[in-house]
């Protein structure tokens, strides 16, 4: 079996705070297999809300769908017994956005590296275990000798994000979803840590699911996209054919609104966003699609497979199949691994 | 009728040495470190023209906020001004009186903070935060309902949200009231410092859409202050760039783009991931250096590309080498 990881139909509600309080969609019914045979990177990209971190919760089984479930070589994870646990927790890696929080002021950045290799026991000997740390820092362009022995407080945010990702790398994973890891370093610094992102999906085959609201570095990293927008995937395939020619209106807003290093670009007057009506039913984005009309309102379009490498769910593409799983239209799936 | 692109805004600005709103002079601020002084602004010089959108780039720790906060005189101990001059509108303000220097600010001078989210009063309304500034500045009580009815249409908010808390605002919509209580006496500065870095793109757009609305009807000069190369290009008219709390660029910003002149501009244009093609993305080698341990001669000489054996002795000059254009770099040549 080589799908490593497969959400079926997720969707997460969060409750409202009281009597009355319609609660919060986060996630609704995403599906995506995750395999292990052919990684690759797949961007998730959204704004603040649209569900991205969510998805990456469920993924790693920090949060329980409230519908649908997440499968770990065909186990559902919410009833993995303690050893098939312990194996997920070591093909699966997390990054998270806050190189400052992740880390306890008291220690050395060392705990955050010796604590992985000691309880999976990486490593025979402490002599071992400083070569695999070694490693794992250099694979990341981190020299051992100016990170070792420190305190969190004396590295930069670039270097204590590198760690992270040193540390994912310890274990060897099949699978890293980092989630906004590079939104909270200096522009300069983003090259280098999804740099060493791209290069351990290359040399080491580790598939990587890149959460981030930055559609640019997503474009410059990933194979693969998925954009979000109010819990559901509205836009999915081949990064670079997204980009350079996106489908749903959405993504179309979101690229415009990206400023470039480029003065010969309209961007600050090129707003076309409407101030259109929502249906209860219908698409989530027509009150701010330029080009709702009354289907649009009464009903929500499926995500519909309109080449072989590219869904949107918008009723201006109406000759797609519907799409039931998102790995149909990303590069390095085929169809008959995922089903297999 | 159509608002008026950026562009052509720039083209019939006027131009005379009269227009200029604000002037720095070989401004320097100073921390004091137990291991030792630290400069975080040293010796900056430039001039703001009336209606300008000047923008100030560099990577954090660059000294640009700390060059913003020193303009309204709001560093905090132990921080100082230990040096230069600020002329605002022909005056000099480096030794205004407190009191003086309180009216000035949000009257002359008004400032969008960083993190706008977090700098409005959670137990207060958005209306009751926009009166505070009134009365500070002595508007009559009596005019402040017509005033807010009147200040919150101009950053697209409606009236209504007078009476909104901040916790019941979105992102955008708190950013839209600080933009407004910063213009609520009608300055003729706006600093606006990373005054999106927490929004998404499409919510930045129309944040900078409004601030360019209401800089226009002011006909105020904006600072924007950030690292965001893209949103430089799109929004302002010159660029300054900052590099361990010196100027080492300061041109056009057409120019500064299709024609970087300092190693380092050009590795900040270089780091911006482009949406056009896909490329290995470069980023700066090296880390920003410790403002208390500068490197010798050119503080950026450890990072660069283009480095040679002048550079790590001595510190370059800032020198004007084309119209508009002060580079402060060995490798170009100064104007004769």
């Amino acid at each position: 079996m080589s799908v490593l990881l497969q959400a079926e139909h997720v969707s997460k509600h969060f409750p409202g705070a009281g009597f009355g309080s319609p609660g919060t969609v986060a996630l609704d019914a995403v599906s995506l297999g995750i395999d292990s045979a052919r990684p690759a990177i797949t961007a998730v990209v959204g704004e603040s809300g649209s569900g991205k971190t969510t998805l990456a919760r469920v993924l790693l089984g920090l949060i329980a769908p409230t519908s649908g479930r997440v499968l770990y070589h065909g186990q559902d994870l919410t009833t993995l017994d303690s050893e098939t646990r312990r194996n997920f927790r070591r093909d699966v890696q997390a990054i998270f956005q806050d190189p400052y929080e992740v880390y306890n002021p008291f220690y050395r950045v060392d705990h955050v590296l010796t604590t992985p290799v000691r309880k999976f026991r990486l490593a025979q000997s402490k002599a071992a275990e400083r070569d695999l740390i070694a490693i794992a820092l250099r694979s990341v362009g981190l020299r051992p000798e100016e990170i070792l022995g420190r305190y969190p407080h004396q590295l930069s945010g670039g270097q204590r994000q590198r760690i992270m990702v040193a540390r994912a790398v310890l274990m060897r994973p099949k699978l890293i979803v980092a989630d906004e890891p590079v939104s909270m370093v200096d522009a300069s610094l983003r090259a280098t840590i999804l740099g060493s992102l791209a290069k351990l999906n290359q040399e080491m085959g580790i598939s990587i699911i890149y959460i981030t609201h930055d559609l640019a570095t997503a474009y410059q990293v990933s194979h693969n996209l998925l954009v979000m927008y109010r819990a559901a995937v509205v836009e999915a395939g081949d990064a670079e054919r997204i980009v350079q020619a996106p489908q749903h209106p959405y993504t179309q807003l979101l690229i415009s609104a990206i400023p470039q290093a480029d003065t010969n670009r309209v961007w600050l007057d090129s707003n076309r966003e409407a101030a259109g009506t929502a249906g209860p039913a219908g698409c989530r984005f027509a009150p701010r699609c330029p080009r709702a009309d009354a289907t649009c309102i009464a009903a929500a379009p499926p995500l519909l497979k309109v080449a072989p490498d590219r869904a949107v769910a918008c009723f201006r593409y109406p000759d797609g199949a519907v799409l039931s799983e998102l790995a149909e239209v990303l590069t390095g799936h085929d169809k008959a691994a995922v089903e297999g | 009728m159509m608002a008026p692109t950026r562009r052509e805004d720039h083209a019939t600005q006027p131009q005379s040495p009269s227009a200029e709103v604000l002037r720095v002079q070989g401004l320097r601020v100073a921390f004091d470190h137990p291991l030792g002084l630290v400069r975080a602004v040293d010796d900056i010089a430039f001039s703001l023209r009336a209606g300008e959108r000047l923008g100030l780039a560099g990577e954090s720790g660059s000294g640009k906020s700390t060059m913003a906060l020193a303009i309204l005189r709001m560093i905090k101990p132990p921080g100082r001004i230990d040096g230069g001059r600020v002329f605002f509108d022909g005056q000099d303000i480096t030794d205004l009186g407190i009191e003086e220097m309180r009216r000035l600010r949000l009257a002359g001078i008004a400032m969008v903070p960083q993190g706008s989210m977090n700098s409005l009063n959670p137990v207060l309304r958005i209306g009751e935060q926009i009166a505070d500034a009134l009365r500070d500045h002595d508007v009559p009580g009596a005019e402040h309902a017509a005033r807010i009815a009147e200040l919150l249409p101009q950053v697209g908010l409606k009236p209504e949200i007078a009476r909104a808390y901040p916790h019941e605002l979105s992102g955008g919509m708190k950013q839209r009231a600080c933009i407004a209580i910063a213009i609520c006496l009608k300055p003729k500065v706006i600093i606006a410092d990373e005054p999106t870095s927490a929004l998404d793109v499409v919510v930045q757009r129309q944040v900078m859409q409004t601030l360019a609305e209401v800089q226009r009807n002011l006909g105020a000069a904006v600072i924007l202050v950030g690292h965001d190369m893209g949103l430089m290009a799109q929004f302002v008219d010159r660029l300054g760039v900052m590099y361990a709390g010196r100027l080492v660029e300061l041109a056009p910003i057409a120019d500064i783009i299709t024609r970087p002149r300092h190693p380092y501009t050009k590795a900040l244009i270089s780091s911006l991931p482009s949406l056009e093609r896909r490329a290995p993305m470069l980023g700066i080698p090296g880390l920003a250096p410790l403002l208390r341990d500068l490197p010798t001669g050119c503080a950026f000489h450890p990072r660069c590309a283009e480095v040679f054996d002048r550079c790590r002795g001595a510190k370059p000059e800032v020198r004007q080498v084309a119209d508009e254009v002060w580079v402060a770099c060995h490798l170009v040549e100064a104007l004769p």
